[in-house]
């Protein structure tokens, strides 16, 4: 099987949209009921919907990693899974790590190590980190090179992001050499 | 993307049950590449059935001494698996090398099987395409086709199939279970994916409806003398141009048995029994290595773009099969190139 | 030392706190009440024109509130001149949905406005368009004869300077000579951040335009022309842009768009582009170039000839800088330099990061690389022996110019030394190892810019100035320049840009920002300086009674004079002794044309990179490289090496794999899109070794800086091309080099 599923053409009717209804999503540890229909992406949700904006739309096509984020702990792109099929999950987002005043480990390496320049693959670098950090498979430097490569950054900010993440994965005794 | 109902099912029966139920309707595991390709207006299901959370996501020995890989366990979870990584590092090391961190934990089983082959103009509704719309043409035969296929392609369609984890699982022959309308059963991994032929629509001869319920690894590893190499335009995060699977048994420096397929070459995940059967009681030497891998190549095609991964192919047969030979490669948490 | 002593340390990004808890906020993130969203439709064909566009249908759905196309868009301005922006090319710039004309594939040919982004996406993909296709032609390939050399320009543009010397004979005659010609896809931006416009409706026919862009005032001066709107109907904001490049120096359609139906529809709206669609707006040109050189016995160049053609679209005259750096990085007296443009049904391709250096230099120093082989000299040393003290293009001395010390630091770190010069000589790991070298020059610019500074009564500063923030540092550099002119902690200090209610600054590109805009905020907080400095003086006891403002300083929140450290006044003390609860300063900056108009002033680069390739699987990976940069002054040591690091993975992209492909039959790129248009990821990336060479250089601006953004990607895309020779023998000329090309 395989064969698509098209639709059809526009004089026959068009396909309506389907009406909204409530989406529950814990979302930074807080509860949230939005209103939503099925095709409402989960990074859609978080920017337009819940007005979170730190998680980011670079590709929309899971080919950049800037909308990751963490659910129920484990990194994923939000641009590629809906809403609704997040019912009930625990959502982190970057707001959800720290605060411009109580920054987390990892955002603290990110400034000092200047580990990006406009900040637009920021927040995604960051929860990817989070993520590999809570996998705790990265042992080397090559080993975060390799799993810190599903998240682009234009600036090339490569260097300074692969300092961050090994500072912090030094620090909580994960890296080997 | 077009508007669709949804709902998530809660067991194997309420899915395949939901999905009858619906016209124009599709199982959703990760979302990764249909959610994809609904952004792109390619597909237009009315209707999704989210698999995802149903209970099949369990890892667990067979009685044959075999693996049973749930369909919805995600490729990440497969890949860091204790009993994988043991007993088919193959398969651990081709899932790593795919994709991404974040796409590999949302992506399941069921979904990286059934993933579309993958095309620049199957994706870009201004062009046409046989396997989009039949008898719209191949817009990619004389056109550009970098990542298209070499071997088994056809007139109607040259596009290839993008896994590395199929890869693995071609050479590995697991059953893939299904579950449908018409009840359940198995199909050989060989004979899930197809060859373009006339019907380029066609990615996989799953019937509709059928849910993919798991896929059962055969005892057989292929742990001691494997390979997995890949080979792509940048070190991480791109599919691959060509990429081998080499499972082999050895007695000495004899090979006993073997296992031999590739990636980014057609259609399907290639597997190429008759090079399997002439190394089977060779020497493992760089000469049996070229002949074997002169012979894979033998019949391949180039469309103008590609026709350096005839060559890329024949080259990078003959460095799997030498790495698999020496058993230098390990399972491990991630894919470092295999080299 | 002083604690206020700011210039030149490495303090961390002021914004960087915003940047990594998500609370920048970028154009597509201010969530105004009463969101519309807009989404573009673009045509699917080359060349020919709309003949229908159904959107009656489109238009009945519920929630759908507009479909705007050339049918129903209202009267706009009817001059090509209100649409020129401020670097717009000779040519009529590309109005958007104001023609049935289609001129380039993914031309944007409506606009559907829906309540949700999700209804507006969905109405775009029903929305039926007829088109009526004609031929067009997008390969390059069947343009070499039909080049010609551009009239005028865009602000920047100069032709080559005329031949000198006597090329052709001198070629002839020379020991040794080699020519090959280069060549290279098209290249698109990317920037991370997908190009935005919200545009709030505030009432009464006035907007906000939060748009991404590298210039506000650029779009602003755009806005009012393209709609007739008045100074004060239009605000133009952009404080945090997620990446440019260039793609943002001039107005792009999505602005247009969202304006447009921000005023048709008197309700805010916003437009984003998909990725797909950010290949519509502007790309480094597919280019040509054929190289000739030639030495003397003595291993100097005897004649240098460097001829470059590159696409441009069929209304504008895309013009860049390519050939004339290869008059001026080396000694030569023999120089004949040619640029040429060809018409093709493309979009206008978009200044890119250095651009027209970028591609110049990859030929120029692939050549010279090729050139120092055929003379039998390493590479270094054949550099060396062409070292140009003057710009002989101009002919006149640099006003600094270090690179000489550059090649010598670098190649120390780099280990130049342990390189045998042969091909294929050198192996590590089973692999073939090669090392490579190349360098560049780029422009010292400043341009007039302005800046305001206030202070109020608590010793706090404010600086504003309409210049941008896309990655570069500039909220932090002003912010050092301000405090450490003032005397004050960073933390005192408030930098605010990127809006049209600011005082004017430029666009920011051709890394003239902190030249342009670093002297005005210092101009502004001089000026501010001078008031305090009377303020201070009012008390009959003042210790700093008769002294001028050269004769004081601020340090410390202290204002002394400068030989007498204990005759000084708390700065807040005089602030709030002199009963104002805010002073404020104008001040804005212009390069001093009387003091430079003497010199020929450049930043220099050399980069070192070493590759490791595997012979039989033509796989390259680059594993090390050094760049050195003598660009000045350096402002903060983090940000700048930042830039450095970021051009390094730039120039690894452009030489291994970055290609926008035509599909010529389409007349369309393929792989448009972040999945097959490969930019390097984390793990491509190797070491990288950052070195600065200061230079005193009181003539480019008083700050002494010269910009960095762009010199630091010269050099790299060569240096790796030539190591991946040195490592295999194979010469490749047309990038990138993917390893189909080594097989
Ligand atoms: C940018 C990018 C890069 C990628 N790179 C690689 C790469 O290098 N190597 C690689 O191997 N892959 C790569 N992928 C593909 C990725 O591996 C697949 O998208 C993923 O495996 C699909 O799994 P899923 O669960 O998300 O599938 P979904 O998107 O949920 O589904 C895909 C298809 O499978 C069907 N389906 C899902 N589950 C079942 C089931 N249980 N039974 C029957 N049908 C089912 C769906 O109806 C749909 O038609 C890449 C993807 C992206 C977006
Ligand atoms: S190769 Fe197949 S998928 Fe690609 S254009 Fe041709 S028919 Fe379509
Ligand atoms: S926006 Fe999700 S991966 Fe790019
Ligand atoms: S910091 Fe700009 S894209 Fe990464």
């Amino acid at each position: 099987m395989s064969q698509l599923l098209t639709r059809a053409p526009a004089s026959g009717g068009l396909p309506a949209p389907v009406p909204t209804g409530p989406v529950r999503l814990h979302i930074n540890g807080e509860t949230q009921t939005l209103q939503l229909a099925p095709w409402t992406s989960l990074l859609d949700a978080l920017r337009e919907y819940a007005h979170l904006t730190g998680t980011k739309k670079g590709c929309d096509h899971g080919q950049c990693g800037a909308c990751t984020v963490l659910v129920n702990g484990r990194r994923i792109n939000s641009c590629l899974t809906l809403a609704v099929m997040h019912e009930d999950d625990d959502i982190t987002t970057i707001e959800g790590l720290g605060t411009p005043d109580n920054l987390s480990p990892l955002q603290q390496a990110f400034v000092d190590h200047d580990a990006f320049q406009c900040g637009y693959c920021t927040p995604g670098q960051i929860c990817s980190a989070q993520g590999l950090l809570n996998e705790g498979r990265a042992h080397s430097e090559a080993e975060i090179k390799e799993l810190m490569s599903g998240n682009l950054c234009r600036c090339g900010a490569y260097v300074g992001i692969l300092d961050a993440v090994s500072e912090v994965a030094n620090s909580q005794g994960e890296m080997v050499k | 993307m077009y508007p669709f109902t949804y709902s998530r099912a809660t067991d194997v029966a309420d899915a395949v049950r939901d999905k009858a139920g619906h016209d124009g309707s599709a199982y959703v595991g990760g979302g990764t590449n249909l959610i994809d390709l609904m952004k792109m207006n390619v597909e237009q299901p009315a209707h999704l059935v989210n698999v995802a959370k149903l209970p099949l996501a369990k890892i667990e020995d067979l009685p044959n001494g075999g693996l049973r890989l749930g369909a919805t366990a995600t490729n990440s979870d497969t890949a860091w698996n204790e009993q994988v990584k043991a007993r088919y590092p193959l398969l651990n090391q081709a899932i790593l090398a795919g994709a991404s961190p974040q796409l590999r934990n949302a992506a399941t089983n069921g979904g990286n099987l059934m993933q579309r082959t993958r095309c620049y103009y199957f994706y870009d509704l201004a062009t046409p395409c046989n396997k989009r719309e039949p008898g719209s043409g191949c817009s990619a035969i004389g056109g550009f086709n970098r990542i298209h296929a070499i071997l088994g392609a056809s007139e109607a369609c040259i596009a290839t199939h993008p896994s590395d984890m199929c890869v693995a699982l071609a050479a590995l022959a697991p059953t893939v279970r299904v579950s449908g309308p018409q009840g359940e059963r198995s199909i050989a991994f060989e004979d899930f994916h197809r060859l373009p032929g006339d019907h380029p629509e066609f990615d996989n001869t799953l019937a509709e409806g059928e849910l993919i319920t798991s896929l059962d690894l055969p005892e057989k590893g292929f742990a001691k003398h494997f390979a997995y190499l890949k080979l792509r335009d940048r070190h991480s995060y791109a599919f691959a141009l060509v990429s081998v699977a080499v499972g082999l048994e050895m007695d000495g420096d004899t090979i006993t048995d073997a296992r031999l397929a590739l990636g980014g070459v057609a259609h399907k995940p290639w597997r190429d029994h008759s090079a399997e059967a002439l190394l089977k009681g060779q020497h493992a030497t760089a000469e049996t290595f070229g002949r074997v891998a002169a012979h894979v190549v033998a019949n391949a095609v180039g469309q103008g773009s590609n026709d350096f991964k005839i060559e890329l192919a024949r080259r990078a047969i003959v460095r799997a099969l030498k790495q698999a030979a020496e058993g230098k490669q390990e399972a491990g948490d991630v894919y470092l190139g295999g080299q | 030392m002083t604690q206020t002593n700011h210039i030149g340390k490495a303090p961390n990004r002021v914004d960087g706190p915003l940047k990594v808890a998500g609370t920048a906020h970028y154009s597509g993130e201010f969530n105004v009440p009463h969101l519309a969203y807009g989404y573009v439709v673009s045509s699917p064909i080359a060349k020919g024109k709309v003949v229908a566009i159904h959107a009656d249908e489109v238009r009945a759905l519920p929630g759908v509130l507009e479909v705007f196309s050339h049918e129903n868009v209202p009267y706009l301005a009817w001059f090509d001149k209100s649409y020129k922006d401020q670097i717009a090319p000779g040519g009529s710039p590309f109005r958007p949905l104001h023609s049935p004309d289609i001129t380039f594939n993914q031309q944007p040919v409506a606009l559907v406005v829906a309540d949700t982004f999700e209804l507006a996406r969905y109405a775009a993909a029903l929305l039926r368009i007829d088109y009526e296709q004609e031929d067009h032609e997008t390969n390059l390939e069947t343009k070499r004869t039909e080049g010609y050399a551009p009239g005028g320009g865009k602000t920047g543009f100069q032709a080559p300077p005329p031949p000198r010397g006597n090329p052709d004979k001198a070629l002839k005659n020379a020991t040794h000579s080699i020519e090959a010609e280069y060549a290279h896809g098209a290249q698109h931006h990317n920037p991370m951040e997908l190009f935005t416009t919200t545009v709030e409706w505030r009432g009464d026919g006035k907007i906000t335009a939060y748009d991404k862009t590298q210039g506000v005032y650029n779009v602003k001066n755009y806005l009012m022309g393209v709609f007739g709107l008045g100074k004060d109907e239009v605000r133009v904001v952009n404080q945090f842009m997620g990446g440019g490049f260039g793609a943002g120096l001039r107005p792009q359609y999505s602005v247009f768009m969202a304006v447009l139906a921000t005023l048709e529809l008197k309700r805010s709206v916003r437009v984003t582009l998909t990725r797909q669609q950010m290949f519509s707006i502007g790309h480094r040109p597919n280019t040509l170039q054929l190289l000739k050189m030639g030495t003397n016995p003595d291993g100097t160049l005897a004649s240098l000839q460097h001829h470059a053609l590159h696409e441009t679209s069929q209304f504008e005259d895309y013009t860049e800088n390519i050939v004339n750096w290869s008059g001026m990085l080396y000694q030569c007296e023999n120089v004949k330099l040619g640029y040429q443009l060809a018409k093709l049904d493309i979009y206008s391709p978009q200044d890119m990061r250095a651009p027209g250096a970028a591609s110049g230099n990859v030929g120029l120093e692939v050549a010279m690389d090729e050139m120092a082989y055929a003379a039998g000299l390493d590479p270094l040393e054949f550099r060396l022996r062409n070292y140009a003290d003057r710009d002989q293009n101009v002919d006149k001395p640099f006003s600094s110019k270090k690179l000489r010390e550059c090649y010598k630091q670098a190649a120390a770190k780099f280990g130049w030394e342990t390189r045998t010069q042969k091909p294929r000589s050198m192996r590590a790991n089973g692999k073939l190892r090669g090392m490579g070298m190349g360098g560049g020059v780029w422009d010292a610019t400043q341009t007039k810019s302005a800046a305001k500074a206030l202070i109020s009564a608590d010793g706090k500063l404010t600086v504003r100035s309409a210049t941008g923030e896309n990655g570069t540092g500039t909220y932090t550099i002003m912010t050092q320049i301000a405090a450490e002119t003032l005397g004050l902690p960073l933390e005192a200090v408030t930098f605010e840009l990127g809006d049209t209610d600011q005082p004017e600054a430029p666009i920011q590109g051709g890394s003239w920002t902190a030249a342009s805009v670093g002297t005005a905020v210092k101009n502004a907080c001089d000026a501010l300086g001078e008031k305090i400095l009377k303020l201070a003086q009012k008390p009959a006891d003042s210790p700093l009674k008769d002294a001028k403002y050269d004769e004081v300083e601020f340090v410390n929140g202290q204002l002394r004079l400068r030989l007498d450290h204990d005759q000084a006044v708390v700065l807040r003390d005089v602030l709030q002794a002199s009963g104002e609860t805010q002073l404020e300063a104008d001040s804005s900056a212009l390069p001093n044309m009387l003091k430079q108009q003497g010199y020929s002033m450049h930043s220099h680069n050399v980069a070192f990179a070493e590759v490791e390739v595997d012979e039989d699987l033509g796989t390259i990976k680059v594993t090390r490289v050094v760049s050195a940069v003598a660009a000045g002054r350096i402002l903060n040591q983090k940000t700048a090496r930042s830039q450095v690091l970021g051009s390094v993975v730039w120039g690894l992209g452009m030489a291994l794999m970055e290609e926008t492909v035509m599909d010529h039959k389409f007349g369309r790129y393929v792989n448009h899109n972040f999945a097959e248009y490969h930019i390097p990821v984390n793990a491509d990336i190797p070491h990288i070794d950052v070195i600065f060479v200061h230079e005193d250089d009181d003539i480019v601006n008083p700050l002494g800086v010269k910009g960095i953004g762009e010199v630091g990607m010269l050099g790299v895309t060569a240096a790796i091309a030539n190591a991946v020779f040195h490592a295999t023998g194979k010469r490749v000329r047309d990038l990138p080099i993917m390893l189909d090309k080594l097989l």
